[in-house]
């Protein structure tokens, strides 16, 4: 299929960027979106000009690290799958793709479509663990019996790739759906639950203060994940959050 | 803004003004309906409402505090969230993944403000003016109490009826979200959620649909 | 004697770990904080040891080329994580891991490393419970084990199918709740390229920043490389697009001996490539295969007619099917190991017998499984006469409960349904079992230069077992290099801080920097990948599954010619001072077209067969096992670890005598 590509394209941080037209063509359906833009990079270096920047590593959905906004949804139009697993045969001979970089006051581009998403990691510093020494000599791990139920749910909330596409999707930057399961994990297992309170008031915090924006739940972020994480877990956040502030 | 500096304990308290003015609603058009049964027990129950120190004084101001307080805080968050989206998308399909209601809460709420407006000026203005300002609380007019006759007089115009219906519905659009978001922001979310996103539901539907009604049958019956 | 030496403690191998804790050299907490370490790679061995290193009082510089530590390639694995926890109470214990990582490893590795393995296995499973790894439970709240290829107990801790991406988050938060304490730096989007020696000691790195171009010296006591495989030589392979081999290569050239570059994985159930554009082969479980039947078509002709699209599999009658493993390996069937199913579809394809548009795939079928499966539910549910449809049902039913999640990814990647429609799968690379020579302190030749995880040549042997990487990782990080680099570092609690102003940085940086600006400069007219891609093909045709010293003579002659013509010819577009892909790209194909030559003369010196090493020049040429790999202890027993001397063909081979006292040496048997 031939393709018409609208990128964007910025050189820098303190750049200002616009979207510029490719074109592609002979693209298999077979080919991963990513590997389309690989062909496109080739066709730009061999004639001379910057192949366009954009962030992947795994290829196999599971790093978050591709973040392409792409048709106007987050990871494009197929549901929980990430930008590298999307594929040509979701789209039409002749069409036209808009692909743009995440777009958020806390997440700056730093080049083409690659964003600096180190919100996220200064978010995770400020309470994202259980405070337990590295050392193994820890109590034996059954000594702590954990419900099935729990532990299912933990995990849901921990599939979490840290992406951004929540951030990304929302119309008001957001990234409750981001805080909301890492403080989901830990507060749904005993391990996590002696420092809880703590946790997320100093999670609610540096979110806060990166800039995101606040949840108005219209639910955007729960149907664009890429591992459908749920917004129960914003839901347990804000009851994590309240009952925290409330104890003063 | 002290106890709202957190992102949580503002979409809290936006929740919780939320919740008590949907329970406004439900005793405003309870009492609105009377009037569509009884002119008397209407007239009697208004002038209760606009002469009882109890509600002038204490649930009144507590009303108008709540309005405020919601419209003020829903102007300051969608101030901070447009703030933090930062450089718009070229394209966005927010259809694909969000009801319309839910993303344009801030337009329904701007058409349900200036209705409220238009309220203030046909009622509660000329009513302050009348007991408080010309010191008039006997409530009657030639002899007779006024409130049913006012009510009925508002609803001649077809184009404030127009008014009137075109506000409800964006109220209703309103409550679509915001009831059942009321619940999630203050962390509901279990067994009982889809209960409350139903009944919700209805709730959105069936209150403004009243006080539709009320308008409709007023202006055509007079 | 050999230059090398391993530095195993003496004594029983059961007790030789703990004695040598309680006899090695400590800093006291005081003067951690005058040292400082630098980590480079933040996977699970990385993330693992920087975290443990900032506890102890350490101040260590964490570096990652991805924009977080959390996206390291450890996150990937699927499976498990084993440990010697006996849970089930199926009769398991530290020796039986540590016996079945030497046997399913063919007898390279250094048995010492390996107990310890056995020994810390427990531990790590403490440890990431401790940390909030939401490990799969029963309904009793203990924790669940699973049972994985080429062992007798059921061992394997796991979380879903995502196990590695839990347990690298795990070793995140350790990481994130130093990174607040200040303990450890974090440097993301950086990337390592060259190591930095005074006096013979690694003293520190020189770096540039991915997002400014910048490059960047950083120093300290210590360098632990913890940078994962080097399976993109391959160029198509299980890794991540930016998984390399830069920091091993780069240490290696300045002395750190490189150990068995030819012990590959190949993982036989892969997707299969589609056309040339591939970047990249997805790993399907090795799980499947408990309940998938391996075949190809019997007949040439029906093969011919698949492969351009005329046939279909579900139309081809089951005595025209060819059962390959079955047939070959009746005891073990589908379930032989990873190495010999590998090579098994790799000659049928090579046959002509391949089921895609390439010729390079063959089908795992589900129906048998489906079938019996429904058929087993009918019973249990009392349909007596349950119609052939409704067994289907029910056994899509149980097929799904297990392996749901991989169907939908194999659906989503392939657009086939694979309940209706057996799977495509081919053997793709996936794991390295070579890597930087470590002693028994996992220190490389290079006194205060350390390589942990998947980068060294590490513990097994000539192939890996499923569900052994994670446990190796975090084993390395948690619990062995803490204790062992203190040793070292006891030496240098008065040295101070290292300074980068000396001769030694400036000589380094000069290097760096001047191979950044021949790239900028060259004016060439061939991008990275061409060469990237030309390399991989040469690697998989003559240095893949299957080896011959033809072939391996040929390819050290190709990919020599490939590496002049990369050096006239590459075309980096952009500028050096900003974000440039390219730029990193071209300088790890660099070093890829030099690691592949090294690779195929290790694979050329390793006259024998043994785990993921196959020479056809030795195999059993009469009896039962006749056309099998065949290991030759008697002049192989040894680990190969290479020294570099300017050109890979240079290199000069060193020998590790590998010595078998605890474990008789046994031949593999699957028939």
């Amino acid at each position: 299929m031939n393709l018409t590509l609208k990128i964007w394209r910025q050189k820098g941080p303190d750049v200002k960027g616009k979207l510029v037209d490719y074109k592609v063509n002979d693209i298999s359906e077979h080919m991963s979106f990513l590997e389309m833009m690989d062909v496109l990079n080739e066709q730009l270096v061999n004639s001379g000009d910057e192949p366009v920047a954009f962030d992947h590593d795994c290829r196999e959905g599971i790093c978050g690290m591709c973040s392409l906004y792409i048709n106007g949804e987050a990871h494009g139009p197929d549901r929980a799958i990430t930008t590298c697993q999307l594929h040509m045969r979701s789209f039409k001979d002749g069409d036209t793709i808009y692909i743009e970089p995440w777009r958020a006051a806390a997440f700056p581009v730093i080049k083409d479509l690659v964003v600096d998403r180190m919100a996220f990691e200064r978010i995770q510093q400020a309470g994202g663990f259980v405070s337990v020494n590295t050392s193994g000599n820890t109590q034996d791990a059954n000594s702590l019996p954990i419900s099935k139920h729990a532990a299912d749910e933990a995990m849901d909330a921990a599939a979490c790739i840290g992406c951004g596409a929540c951030v990304a999707t929302c119309k008001n930057s957001s990234a409750m759906l981001f805080v909301g399961a890492k403080v989901s994990q830990y507060a749904l297992l005993p391990q996590g639950q002696v420092e809880a309170a703590d946790r997320v008031k100093n999670m609610v915090a540096q979110m806060d203060l990166e800039g995101f924006g606040n949840c108005t739940n219209t639910g955007a972020c729960e149907i664009e994940c890429p591992k459908g994480i749920s917004l129960s877990n914003i839901a347990r956040m804000n009851r994590e959050y309240l009952s925290a502030s409330l104890k003063g | 803004m002290g106890i709202l500096s957190s992102s949580i304990a503002r979409k809290v308290a936006m929740a919780l003004s939320a919740l008590f003015l949907i329970f406004f609603l439900l005793m405003h058009v309870t009492i609105n309906l009377i009037s569509v049964c009884s002119a008397e027990t209407f007239n009697m129950v208004s002038h209760f409402m606009g002469t009882n120190p109890i509600i002038q004084f204490v649930m009144q101001p507590v009303l108008i505090f709540g309005v405020v307080f919601h419209f003020v805080l829903g102007f300051v968050l969608e101030i901070k969230n447009r703030k933090a989206v930062g450089i718009k998308y070229a394209k966005n399909n927010g259809a694909a993944n969000s009801t319309w209601t839910s993303r344009n809460m801030i337009y329904s709420g701007l058409v349900i403000l200036a209705f409220i407006v238009l309220h203030f000026i046909d009622f509660w203005f000329p009513e302050i003016n009348t007991k408080y300002i010309l010191g008039d609380m006997s409530g009657l007019h030639d002899g007779e109490f006024r409130y049913y006759h006012e009510l009925v007089e508002k609803f001649h115009s077809p184009i404030r009826v127009g008014a009137y219906v075109v506000a409800f519905v964006l109220l209703a659009l309103h409550l679509l979200h915001g009831f059942q978001s009321a619940f999630q922001s203050m962390g509901m979310n279990n067994k009982y959620s889809k209960c409350v996103k139903n009944f919700g539901k209805w709730y959105a539907i069936l209150i403004p649909l009243l006080f539709i009604f009320i308008a409709l049958f007023h202006h055509f019956n007079h | 004697m050999s230059v090398l030496d391993s530095k195993v403690p003496k004594g029983p191998i059961k007790d030789k770990w703990t004695t040598y804790k309680d006899k090695i050299n400590l800093v006291n907490p005081a003067n951690k904080r005058n040292i400082d370490i630098i980590v480079v790679g933040t996977g699970l061995a990385g993330g693992s040891a920087a975290a443990t290193l900032a506890e102890q009082g350490y101040n260590v510089k964490a570096f990652c080329y991805q924009d977080s530590p959390r996206r390291a390639h450890s996150i990937a694995a699927q499976g498990g994580i084993n440990a010697a926890k006996n849970y089930m109470g199926d009769g398991d214990s530290n020796y039986r891991l540590f016996y079945d990582t030497v046997k399913g490893g063919d007898y390279r590795s250094r048995e010492a490393n390996v107990h310890r393995l056995a020994e810390v296995s427990g531990n790590i499973i403490d440890q990431c419970v401790a940390q909030g790894v939401p490990f799969a439970r029963d309904y009793g709240g203990l924790l669940d084990n699973r049972s994985f290829g080429g062992v007798l107990v059921s061992r394997t801790f796991y979380a879903k199918g995502q196990t590695g991406q839990q347990l690298l988050l795990g070793a995140y938060s350790a990481m994130n709740r130093q990174i607040a304490r200040g303990k450890i730096e974090m440097f993301n989007r950086h990337e390592m390229l060259d190591v930095v020696k005074v006096d013979g000691k690694a003293r520190g790195i020189i770096t540039r920043n991915l997002i400014t171009g910048e490059i960047e010296r950083h120093s300290a006591h210590a360098v632990v490389i913890a940078t994962g495989g080097y399976g993109n030589v391959y160029f198509l392979s299980t890794n991540a697009m930016g998984s390399n081999a830069t920091a091993a290569w780069k240490i290696h050239k300045k002395g750190a001996y490189f150990a068995n570059p030819c012990f590959t994985q190949i993982h036989p159930t892969c997707i299969p490539r589609s056309g040339d554009y591939q970047s990249k082969l997805t790993l399907m479980s090795e799980s499947l295969r408990n309940d998938g039947r391996i075949w190809v078509p019997a007949n040439i002709d029906d093969a011919k007619a698949i492969q351009k699209g005329k046939l279909k599999p579900t139309e081809i009658a089951e005595e025209n099917r060819d059962y390959y493993l079955e047939r070959r390996y009746p005891a073990f069937g589908n379930l032989v190991p990873r190495d010999v199913a590998s090579r098994a579809a790799k000659e049928r394809c090579d046959e002509g017998y391949g089921v895609n548009a390439t010729g390079e795939a063959v089908y795992l079928d589900f129906a048998a499984a489906i079938e019996r499966y429904g058929k087993e539910q009918a019973k249990i549910h009392g349909h007596h006469d349950a119609s052939k449809e409704k067994i289907t049902e029910l056994g899509e039913g149980v097929i799904e409960e297990k392996y749901g999640n991989l169907f939908q990814m194999y659906e989503k990647i392939v657009a086939e349904n694979p309940y209706k429609t057996p799977m495509m799968i081919y053997p793709a690379t996936h794991y390295t079992m070579g890597g930087v020579w470590v002693d028994y302190n996992l220190m490389t030749t290079v006194p205060g230069l350390y390589c942990i995880g998947e980068a060294n040549f590490s513990d097994h042997g000539a192939n890996r077992l499923g569900a052994s990487a994670l446990m190796q990782g975090l084993a390395d990080g948690y619990f062995v290099l803490p204790y062992t680099i203190g040793d070292y570092l006891s030496d240098d609690i008065r040295t101070g801080k290292i300074p980068t102003n000396s001769p030694e940085f400036d000589a380094v940086e000069k290097e760096v920097t001047e191979r950044i600006n021949f790239f900028m400069n060259n004016k060439g007219t061939k991008s990275v990948d061409h060469f990237h891609k030309r390399l991989g093909k040469v690697m998989w045709n003559k240095v893949g599954m299957a080896r011959n010293a033809t072939h391996l003579n040929e390819a050290m002659a190709e990919i020599k010619a490939i590496r002049e013509e990369f050096w006239k010819e590459v075309k980096v577009p952009g500028d050096a001072n900003e974000m440039n892909l390219e730029l990193e790209k071209a300088g790890r194909v660099a070093d890829f077209l030099e690691l592949g030559e090294l690779f195929a003369k290790d694979a050329l010196d390793r006259n024998e067969s043994c785990g993921g090493h196959y020479r056809e020049e030795s195999v059993v040429t009469e009896g039962e096992q006749k056309g099998e790999a065949l290991r030759n202890d008697e002049e192989f027993a040894y680990v190969s670890a290479w020294e570099y001397k300017g050109e890979p063909s240079d290199a000069v081979l060193h020998k590790e005598h590998l010595e078998f006292k605890d474990i008789e040496l046994k031949q593999r048997s699957y028939k």
